[in-house]
């Protein structure tokens, strides 16, 4: 094995990418509540304050909004700011200058000025995240122009996509997962930027496009391994970038499967996988008869106690179910058994 | 008092006073499709402060921002072109009477949102600290903003970090309809700074030498490393809250309010302290600078439709 490719966690390469990035450019800067702690905000900052100093990477006031302003202000003065949020849920508190100033500032100044930051949190789940430690909102960051979004799934993705994001001119919105802080994935040491706007096509297949968003590109992984004991070979996509997003590496895939199906990592009303199957019939429509189907959270607030929170997700069983259901609509109902994520079975906080 | 100093400021003065009554004037005939916070009254604040800035210093302001964009320098050409919708405005048209900007004067945002530039300007600042600048951020708002959360977020910060920034409050009274008394326990706004441990003032009268006096040492001593000021004007905007008219008859506040403010007119009173002629000179000058503005903004193209959906990434 190349020396230069380990397998590092998720966690891990996010800090990489952090780390190497501010060696590499003295603008960046790490700026949020506990990146200093000893937590290192689940490893992604670790220590960071120990190589580049209190200056480049430093703990704030619980002020949302305001903390998101002074990286606002920062980034107009030529820095490159990330702000960092423990969890995705906080940065509702910051909605105000991420939509009304960040997002518009290069449009509103008439192409006079440049917003280049990234705002990182993590969607939570499982041991009882609870309705405000759960949530997913890529589909309201999707809706803004203005705004890049980014939840990378793999570790390697991860690493290539911060370093894409921190050096972006724009706002870029990037997702974590907090069951993805732990998993490993051959990752190179060398610096490397990746394609903004390029998905990944995790496992080739001819009979169904199955397009998953963060953690559930790694149900989806699971359930086509269910469904190749059935002879169902699925196409699995990662589109990594959500803003902008790889349209025709999906589209390209349904020519060949004429079916497909979404599986988000968010509430399924008005989501991601609504704007997806959208895109994909009206470029299909007229031309083609093609399938499309969609999974995401129940439409309620997650629950707190575990057997409720287990149905409100979709998971390799259930997209497995509904994938045989699409593609052998008159064969009975296939329901193989759900075993619980070890990630998710695993998970003991302590937050 | 140095007479040279008299006539700048009563240029500035009377350049944003003309500017405002010319855009009243023509704002009826509905050239400017857009809502105009217009800055009569309240002039002496930018001005005063402005003129102890260097250009290389940086604003923030808010969407009552005419004044402080002639103020800090700001092409009158490019601001009336952008009022006007049009593509040599400092926006190319897409930011308007409430989003003027210009980086080549170093004003960096004015916000509709109220309050939402403040910790931007706050960010600014600790950029400047960082790279060890001796250039200031100076950071205007309303008497409103002080409500609003980023305000105190945006203070504390400051504070905290040592940052090298002028808050300015102008306190006109009223957000809107509804005035301090109504809507702040602490209606001594500087005090709110105060307690976040920054060194405040206030200035009851918009008396535009104390403005600027004041101004130059707390500049001077921001500049030189030792953290943040406050200063609270009081003030008076003449007309109603957004539009072109007076607004004496709503009686939400009394028009009586406003016979102190006009008695001590800071263009009147600049006026009177000028020889004639040269006062006639500047006020020539000034209207020619208004009208060759206005006609180039009248003569200024609209933007191609292929504008729309440039700028929304850099």
């Amino acid at each position: 094995m190349d020396n230069n490719i380990r397998l590092l966690t998720y966690a891990e390469a996010i800090r990489e990418a952090i780390f190497q990035e501010m060696q590499r450019d003295d603008s960046v800067l790490v700026m949020g509540q506990g990146v200093d702690d000893p937590k290192g905000t689940a490893g992604t900052t670790l220590d960071l304050h120990k190589h580049f100093g209190k200056e480049r990477s430093f703990d704030v006031p619980l002020a949302e909004d305001g903390m998101l302003g002074v990286a606002i202000g920062a980034a107009l003065a030529g820095l490159r700011p990330i702000n960092v949020h423990i969890r995705l849920d906080f940065m509702l508190l910051c909605m105000n200058q991420l939509i009304n100033m960040a997002a518009k500032n290069h449009y509103m100044s008439g192409g006079d000025s440049t917003v280049p930051l990234v705002l990182k949190g993590a969607i939570g789940r499982s041991w009882g995240q609870g309705s405000q430690h759960s949530q997913a909102f890529q589909s309201f960051f999707m809706h803004v122009p203005g705004l890049k979004v980014v939840a990378p799934t793999f570790a390697s993705d991860a690493k290539g996509a911060m370093v894409a994001a921190i050096r972006d001119e724009n706002p870029v919105v990037y997702i974590e997962h907090r069951m993805l802080f732990g998993m490993k994935e051959h990752t190179p040491k060398e610096l490397y930027a990746s394609e903004i706007g390029k998905a990944r096509i995790v496992i080739n297949g001819d009979d169904i496009t199955l397009v998953g968003i963060s953690h559930m590109v790694i149900e989806s992984y699971r359930a086509c391994k269910l469904l190749q004991l059935k002879g169902i070979n699925a196409e699995l996509i990662d589109p990594i970038w959500l803003s902008p997003l790889d349209i025709d590496s999906i589209i390209e895939s349904v020519k060949k499967t004429n079916q497909l199906l979404v599986v988000d990592n968010g509430w399924q009303e008005c989501g991601v996988a609504a704007e997806i199957c959208m895109k994909v019939v009206e470029f299909f429509q007229g031309k083609k008869n093609i399938k499309v189907g969609r999974l995401g959270f129940a439409n309620t607030p997650c629950p707190t106690t575990p057997v409720l929170e287990d149905h409100f997700y979709p998971n390799a069983a259930s997209i497995a179910s509904k994938v045989f259901e699409m593609i052998r609509p008159n064969e009975k109902l296939w329901k193989p058994k759900h075993e619980q994520a070890e990630e998710v079975a695993n998970f003991k906080g302590p937050f | 008092m140095d007479m040279q100093l008299i006539l700048n400021l009563y240029r500035q003065l009377f350049l944003i006073r003309s500017v405002e009554q010319k855009i009243a004037k023509v704002y009826p005939s509905d050239v400017i499709k857009s809502p105009v916070h217009l800055s009569i009254g309240q002039e002496a604040i930018s001005v005063g402060i402005c003129d102890v800035l260097r250009r290389e210093d940086i604003v923030f302001g808010t969407y009552r921002g005419h004044a402080l964009y002639i103020a800090k320098g700001g092409n009158l050409n490019s601001m009336m072109a952008e009022l006007y919708g049009k593509v040599d405005g400092c926006c190319r048209g897409k930011g308007g009477s409430m989003h003027l900007l210009d980086s080549s004067v170093n004003m960096m945002v004015t916000s509709a949102i109220v309050a939402t530039s403040i910790p931007q300007a706050v960010g600014y600042a600790m950029s400047l600290k960082y790279s060890a600048s001796d250039k200031v951020v100076v950071c205007f708002f309303g008497d409103g903003a002080t409500n609003e959360g980023a305000f105190y977020e945006s203070i504390n910060f400051a504070s905290l970090k040592k940052l090298p920034i002028l808050f300015v409050c102008e306190n006109n009274d009223y957000a809107i309809h509804s005035s301090v008394q109504s809507r702040s326990a602490q209606t001594e706004l500087y005090k709110i700074a105060e307690a976040n441990k920054i060194e405040s003032y206030v200035i009851k009268d918009n008396d535009v030498f104390k403005i600027r006096s004041l101004a130059k040492n707390l500049i001077d001593e921001i500049r030189s490393g030792e953290g943040p000021r406050f200063l609270e004007v009081y003030t008076y905007r003449y007309l109603e809250h957004v539009g072109p008219n007076e607004d004496w008859d709503m009686n939400y506040r009394p028009s009586s309010e406003k016979d102190p403010w006009k008695q001590q007119d800071q263009v009147e009173v600049l006026g009177s302290k000028i020889p004639t002629d040269l006062k006639i000179s500047i006020e020539n000058d000034v209207k020619h600078e208004i009208s060759s503005a206005f006609e180039f903004a009248e003569n200024s193209l609209f933007p191609n439709q292929s504008e729309l959906e440039k700028h929304i990434y850099g």
